[in-house]
């Protein structure tokens, strides 16, 4: 299917990365302000959808060279390694640590290992959603 | 070690099996399998010197404490004579199958793992102390069982057979399994031995006659009695060494194993005399009757193997009786039953393995077109006249000496003076002597009309010749047994038998040599067996030769009021009622799936609402109505109504993304950001999606339905919304606990160094429900790939796009 919507395309292309930036940016809040793995993870799959509109298929494939069913994956693995982890450290199942860290150019910073299960949660979300969307519509 | 883990053994050893038949070619895996049997025949042996002195061996593995269940392995008379049966005919049949089964043709590696599950189920069955872990065996030994008969699974009757036997014997498993968990109600323990401690105790309780008959029903589907036996012969399906092993020698004698074990709980119950003397008599009878009319070597086995099998079984019901009267006949029957079972292993295991060398070199079991095969097949048709004189009760073979005790045990019972037995009693002996008669004639008619009369060589489909020596050595080793122990019952009886009728009937003996029997081949004129035993040879001997004048007489009954058409039509029924059920509701639409889910779910929970009297609304818990919530509201009604009544599907996708807008405006008023930005998004990319899958759907339809079904759609999807909404209300007035939102608020900080509640409830505090959402979502993902991708390629739509 061949498009030639300008207006779209070149706002498209502004605003991707505006969304992919927020997104971003809310996954790494969810700790403490509205956000985290899920709604960051959908909101980059709906930048990508946005990108999907405005070009096709094709073009989204050579711009994202990933096969998204292994980012699925990865989430998965990432997910339950991070909860799996705690054995290692003798604490119940699923334990999460966290401490405050004094970054450069950061300043003091919180860091958690939930942050690794969230990105998993983040990878399958991004993963499975966009898995689904090339396959439908790339069905012909 | 705990020799509880021996019963695991075959089936450990099963795990190597499909490698050794894969990568070992030169040999045959039968030769590594036999190892099994033979390791385990030795090493139970072992325990002979400690039962023979009234002791027991016991050994535990917890599987789960918390309910009293354990894997047992309880030794003692009963128990040790039925592993040694099992590992001793094992070892044979392995050697048998060695020779039967063609490396080169036949799926040995599954043959294998089979019999060594059925090895380790039936080790099982016969030492588990605990009711539990013997029904897991149990059904174990009747999936195994199913797998062995329908190991040819590419015949229709293979299938059809293993089908049937499952069908029969898991069903009375189940009526089993009732059984022990109703003694466990009354006794409050799995454990046989305990029960059987309490046992003048449970005889009063309510359910004990529920329990008795429930236990009897397992016993009999299992051990093929009447009405039930009709699974064996189509059982012989399978190859002739499972038929040998499973058949004859074993799995059908767990029932009788389950009669004797629960003897001493209900052996003091008049019903369960009645019902075990009774019922297996009728078995002996009619088994012996119908074994005349088949025309298949396997089927005049399977036919005299179950009426053997109700021989043993009336024996056990009559031992019973010396709860009630100290006449030493009544202990003596018990004996005759152990007996009876030791001698039906070895003389019908050697007649199954003959059937089956018969088939290997003629190509044919049909007695019709054998004969003559005697001086081709000198070796084969010695181990046959042993084993068939045997089973037909001559001298000097090891069956004369117990179905001798079985008809005087059989004319005693008459003298027995509770339960009417004085009055209905004569007719045992009666029954026993015809089918005695019967039992004579079928033996003949196997082995004479297939060894001796006229060669008919040329309707064979293979030139005959003899069995290679290594086929006939599992056979011609049962037949010495069985002119063995005709010599030698007093030393087979003070090692085997006797420990073995201490364990049938414990109370009652203090040691095993306090069981007062001595087994004589000759009693003097006097005995009653002695003539009953020359009226049989002479009756025998008549209804042999006059067979082709009344065999006819069985087509007499018609092939439909039979019980296997009884079977058949009950299968029938059942599949057909399923059948129709099923389309009922599975239509293969979605529509009418959700229509029954919603209409259930609102209509039990509103029930529940009412019943509970649950229905209450706080008004003043409220907040207050505001004009973006109304304006809001009203937005979303719009919206709702729009998708209603949409005539384009895309008018209705975009009212649709309106609604989840509308929805996502609420949150936002009522301050849940995480919900509504989650919401909003979600509603943008699911509005996207259904636009890419647009041009699959086809034009949107009114689907033809009738008034009548929009009145009902209406209606169930009213009463979901009112389900809803009274469920929201209700919920939202009554505080009955404290809101758990606080306990949150108050350690989100301190616990999971967080701020945001929601995500720190993703994360933290229900990170388990998270992992598996997002494992939902990523399985879901693969479906719709796998759906689209990886599919059949279709040219005729489906019936949802019709």
């Amino acid at each position: 299917m061949k498009t030639n919507d300008v207006i779209l395309q070149t706002a498209t292309k502004v605003v991707f990365f505006i969304i992919f930036l927020f997104s971003i940016h809310i996954f790494f809040v969810g700790h403490y302000a509205p956000g985290g793995g899920f709604v960051g993870g959908l909101l980059t799959t709906g930048a990508i959808v946005l990108l999907l509109l405005a070009f096709d298929l094709k073009t989204i494939q050579q711009i994202l060279p990933f096969n998204f069913t292994i980012v699925t994956a990865i989430g998965l693995v990432l997910a339950l390694s991070t909860a799996g982890a705690s054995i290692f450290f003798n604490v119940p199942f699923f334990t999460h640590a966290y401490d405050d860290f004094n970054l450069p150019l950061f300043g003091k910073t919180s860091l958690h290992t939930a942050m690794f299960f969230d990105s998993g949660v983040y990878l399958v979300v991004v993963g499975s959603a966009i898995t689904i969307i090339q396959s439908i519509g790339g069905d012909d | 070690m705990e020799f509880v883990l021996l019963i695991f053994l075959p089936v450990i050893f099963a795990l190597f099996v499909p490698l050794a038949y894969k990568r070992i070619k030169g040999i045959h895996t039968g030769w590594f399998v036999l190892l099994v049997p033979l390791v385990l025949f030795g090493y139970y042996a072992g325990f002979l010197p400690l039962v023979m002195d009234g002791g027991h061996a016991i050994s535990e593995l917890q599987w789960i404490p918390s309910l009293g269940i354990v894997f047992t392995s309880y030794i003692d008379g009963l128990s040790l004579l039925f592993t040694l049966l099992i590992t001793g005919i094992g070892s044979l049949v392995v050697l048998y199958s060695v020779f039967y089964m063609d490396s080169k043709k036949e799926n040995l590696g599954s043959f294998y793992v089979y019999l060594l599950i059925f090895m380790t189920a039936m080790l099982g069955v016969v030492q588990s102390d605990n009711t539990m872990t013997l029904y897991l065996f149990w059904e174990l030994t009747s999936i195994s069982s199913f797998l062995l008969i329908g190991f040819w699974y590419t015949k229709d009757k293979s299938r059809f057979g293993a089908l049937k036997s499952m069908m029969i014997t898991v069903f009375g498993g189940l009526m089993m399994l009732g059984g022990f968990i109703l003694l466990n109600i009354m006794g409050g323990t799995f454990s046989i031995r305990e029960l059987i401690a309490q046992a003048p105790e449970l005889a009063n309780q309510p359910y004990f006659m529920l329990a008795l008959v429930l236990i009897l029903l397992g016993a009999f589907t299992k051990s093929a009695q009447f009405p039930f036996y009709i699974w064996l012969p189509d059982a012989m399906e399978a190859p002739t060494p499972v038929s040998a092993y499973l058949h004859s020698a074993t799995m059908v004698k767990a029932g009788i194993y389950l009669v004797a074990r629960f003897t001493p709980i209900f052996g003091s119950s008049s019903v369960w005399i009645w019902l075990v003397t009774g019922i297996g008599l009728l078995t002996l009878f009619w088994g012996s009757f119908f074994a005349v009319k088949q025309t298949d070597l396997k089927a005049i086995l399977a036919f005299s193997t179950v009426s053997q099998l109700g021989l043993i079984m009336s024996l056990l019901g009559a031992g019973a009786i010396s709860y009630h009267t100290t006449a030493a006949i009544f202990s003596f029957a018990t004996y005759a039953a152990i007996f009876h079972l030791i001698n039906h292993a070895t003389f019908k295991g050697g007649l199954f393995m003959i059937a089956g060398i018969i088939d290997h070199e003629t190509g044919t079991r049909d007695i019709r077109k054998l004969g003559g095969l005697m001086s081709i097949m000198p070796i084969s048709f010695t181990v046959a006249l042993i084993g068939s004189l045997s089973m037909a009760g001559l001298p000097p073979f090891n069956g004369f000496l117990s179905k001798e005790m079985f008809l005087e045990s059989m004319a005693a019972l008459q003298h027995f003076e509770l339960y009417n037995f004085d009055t209905w009693g004569i007719l045992f002996p009666i029954v026993a002597w015809i089918a005695s008669v019967f039992t004579f004639t079928y033996s003949l008619y196997f082995v004479l009309k297939t060894f001796i009369g006229q060669k008919k060589f040329e309707q064979l489909p293979k030139q005959p010749h003899e069995a290679p020596i290594g086929m006939l050595a599992a056979p011609m080793i049962l037949a010495s047994l069985v002119i063995i122990i005709f010599f030698i019952p007093n030393l087979v009886g003070k090692w085997i038998i006797k420990p073995a009728v201490m364990a049938v009937q414990p109370t009652l003996y203090a040691s095993p040599s306090a069981v007062d029997i001595h087994v004589k081949a000759w009693h003097g004129f006097g005995s009653v067996g002695l003539w009953l035993t020359v009226g049989v040879i002479v009756f025998g001997t008549l209804l042999y030769l006059t067979i082709p004048k009344w065999q006819p007489f069985y087509r007499i009954q018609p092939d439909r009021l039979s019980l296997n058409a009884g079977y058949d039509a009950l299968m029938r029924g059942s599949e057909r009622g399923m059948n129709r059920v099923s389309r009922l509701y599975m239509t293969g639409k979605i529509r009418t799936y959700l229509l029954y889910m919603f209409a259930f779910l609102s209509v039990s929970i509103i029930a529940v609402l009412f019943i509970k009297d649950a229905f209450i609304v706080d008004m003043n818990s409220f907040a207050a109505i505001t004009l973006y919530g109304v304006l809001n509201g009203l937005v979303l009604l719009l919206s709702v109504g729009f998708v209603v009544f949409a005539k384009s599907r895309l008018a209705a996708i975009i009212a649709l993304g309106g609604v989840g807008y509308s929805v996502a405006l609420f949150f936002v008023i009522f301050k849940a950001p995480d919900l509504a930005l989650t919401q909003l998004v979600i509603e943008t990319v699911s509005v996207a999606l259904f636009l890419l899958a647009f041009k699959h759907l086809p034009a949107l339809q009114t689907h033809g339905e009738t008034a009548s079904h929009k009145v009902v759609n209406l209606i169930v999807s009213l009463s979901v919304g009112v389900m809803v909404t009274l469920v929201a209300l209700s919920s939202h007035s009554q505080k009955l606990i404290p809101s758990i939102s606080q306990y949150y608020k108050d350690t989100v900080a301190t616990e999971a160094g967080g701020g945001n509640i929601v995500n720190v409830i993703l994360v933290d505090y229900r990170g388990f429900d998270t992992l598996f959402e997002i494992a939902v979502l990523a399985i879901a993902g693969i479906a719709v790939l796998g759906m689209i991708r990886l599919r059949v390629s279709r040219k005729e739509p489906t019936d949802e796009n019709k």
